[in-house]
């Protein structure tokens, strides 16, 4: 083959692979956009020709979506903030301290991830009920967290080895304390890096479905509702829940293009 | 790397606390709950399971999605890295474009494919104007399990495909290009380069991405719903039924515990096949 004939095909594999991933996603909005005349709609459309404004007024005023996507935005922004309370002190001790049951500390870690959802999720429902967390965004959060925190710890501790120790006792003999010196000079520089472990985290949380469904009944996460309503609701409001759930996710990968190396090369450790 | 007494101990006490109390207790609570029936000891649970009407099926819908999806994830995968390599202008956002999967959930994904699999969905509507059926036409129904099974493999392939991509490539970027650039001296052609080069020395990666994927793979079930209903059980989905529908903790524990059990074996089984030299462990 030609070196022209060559790239031709590479940029049609290309052009095929990006179409395969976005033409689905760019349907769904049609059909969630489309309003109640589009669920009945034969034959479909390929183009946005129908679209107008009361059909588009019709997709926000879907109200159980919109109260489920309040829960889920709260049990999120929760499991995002308990993964990092947690994460990054112990991601911060990985890195900088060799200690006695490190090792064993890491095999926790790294346990959490071969296990299904599902084990923990059945246990919890019967503690959270009798400890008054059951259906609340907090409950879930605590769940979510359970998968968020081991990802935060390993991706803080890979960012933290990365940052040189010395500029840390540069700060210290500079009157700096640990704590301040770790405020001062080893956050700012890991930042950018916990940003995208705390997208993760959110993102994470923002798609999980069975710990969400079976920990609340009527606080129900976007997830948990959908799940619900799937035999019963009209198509188009669980299209517009489908892409409701996906929009979040895709802005994130794109923030965190960069990073999703670092992130995932983590696997390979 | 220092010693400082209590200071990391301090430092890891909330994790290690917080996973206590939320994995490891409600881990062995589950196993328990399987294994018991009114306070003692049983195999109960394990028969019900065993004996209900779905649970044959479950087993061999979830066996056969994972066996068909996640080989031809990895060759998709392959391929995508690949043909990355050779990309320069605008890498960036087809990188961005491949991986937007990463971030939809199965149950995202189900309803996507359920836009365009339905009966009166833009699948159909492409099949007609094409000439090839003469109106609306159910696919995801008992009556077609096999376009059903097929539909469900293509949306796995659409939304887990990217996780294999990411690794695979952050593998091939950490490649010595080296050794390929010596192949090549040597005169290998670009396929013997990938078979005999590039794959083998991706080899922890790709033990890396089957490990992830194939525990995934097995948690599979808002998809199944979504696209199948009742039609096309899995065994987290009878997990699901059983705690929820039915009330029945203990079935739903013994299947818990169950795909425990295969997830654990089958990262075995690829700890051991694709067994990593010591000097390439990074």
């Amino acid at each position: 083959m030609t070196p022209v004939w060559r790239r031709g095909l590479l940029w049609c594999g290309v052009a095929v692979l990006c179409a395969w991933t976005l033409v689905p996603i760019y349907l769904l909005a049609l059909g969630a956009f489309g309003g109640r005349e589009i669920v009945s709609q034969w034959p479909k459309p390929f183009l946005p020709l129908g679209l107008s404004l009361d059909t588009v007024g019709a997709f926000l005023a879907i109200d159980g979506v919109w109260r489920a996507t309040w829960v889920s935005v709260q049990a999120a922004a929760m499991c995002m903030v308990l993964a990092l309370l947690l994460g990054v002190p112990a991601g911060y001790a990985l890195a900088r301290f060799r200690f006695a049951g490190a090792g064993s500390y890491r095999l926790l870690i790294l346990m959490t991830r071969a296990f299904p959802v599902a084990i923990l999720a059945l246990p919890l429902t019967v503690s959270f009920i009798n400890l008054g967390l059951y259906d609340t965004p907090f409950g879930v959060a605590l769940l979510h967290a359970v998968l968020a925190v081991p990802f935060a710890t390993l991706v803080c501790a890979s960012l933290f080895q990365g940052i040189p120790a010395e500029l840390e006792e540069a700060a210290w003999v500079f009157g700096c304390s640990r704590f301040t010196g770790f405020l001062r000079v080893v956050l700012p520089l890991a930042l950018p890096g916990i940003a995208a472990a705390s997208i993760f985290a959110f993102v994470l949380s923002w798609n999980e479905v069975f710990a969400a469904s079976v920990l609340t009944v009527r606080h129900r996460t976007l997830t948990a509702y959908l799940l619900s309503v799937l035999s019963e609701s009209p198509l188009h409001v669980q299209f517009a829940g489908g892409l409701i759930l996906i929009v979040p996710s895709v802005l994130f990968i794109f923030l965190v293009r960069r990073r999703l190396f670092a992130m995932w090369g983590i696997g390979n450790r | 790397m220092r010693r400082a007494g209590a200071l990391p101990y301090l430092l890891i006490l909330p994790s290690v606390l917080f996973l206590g109390v939320l994995f490891v207790v409600p881990l062995v609570q589950t196993a328990l709950l399987a294994f018991q029936e009114g306070g003692t000891w049983s195999l109960g649970n394990w028969h019900r399971m065993a004996d209900d009407l779905n649970f044959q099926d479950a087993v061999v819908n979830t066996f056969s999605v994972v066996l068909i999806v996640v080989p031809l994830q990895c060759t998709l995968a392959l391929g995508m890295t690949m043909m990355l390599r050779h990309v320069q202008r605008g890498r960036d956002i087809i990188l961005w474009v491949w991986s937007i999967p990463l971030g939809i959930s199965d149950l995202a994904a189900g309803l996507v494919w359920l836009a365009i699999l339905t009966d009166q969905g833009w699948l159909n509507t492409l099949l007609f104007k094409l000439g090839l059926i003469s109106g609306p036409q159910a696919w995801l129904t008992y009556e077609t399990p096999m376009v059903l099974l097929a539909g469900i493999i293509v949306a796995e392939l659409w939304r887990a495909t990217a996780i294999v991509f990411v690794i695979l490539l952050a593998g091939v970027q950490l490649l010595p290009k080296e050794y390929e650039e010596a192949a090549e001296v040597f005169g290998a052609s670009p396929w013997q380069r990938f078979w005999r080069v590039t794959l083998p020395l991706l080899r922890p990666s790709l033990q890396t991405a089957l490990i992830l994927r194939t525990v995934l793979a097995f948690e599979m079930f808002a998809m199944a719903l979504a696209l199948g209903g009742r039609n096309f059980p899995v065994l987290v989905s009878e997990a699901f039924n059983w705690q929820y529908g039915n009330q029945d903790y203990g079935v739903a524990a013994s299947y818990a515990v169950l795909v425990m059990a295969i997830s654990i074996a089958a990262t075995l089984i690829y700890l051991v096949a694709l067994r990593v030299p010591a000097e390439q462990r990074a």
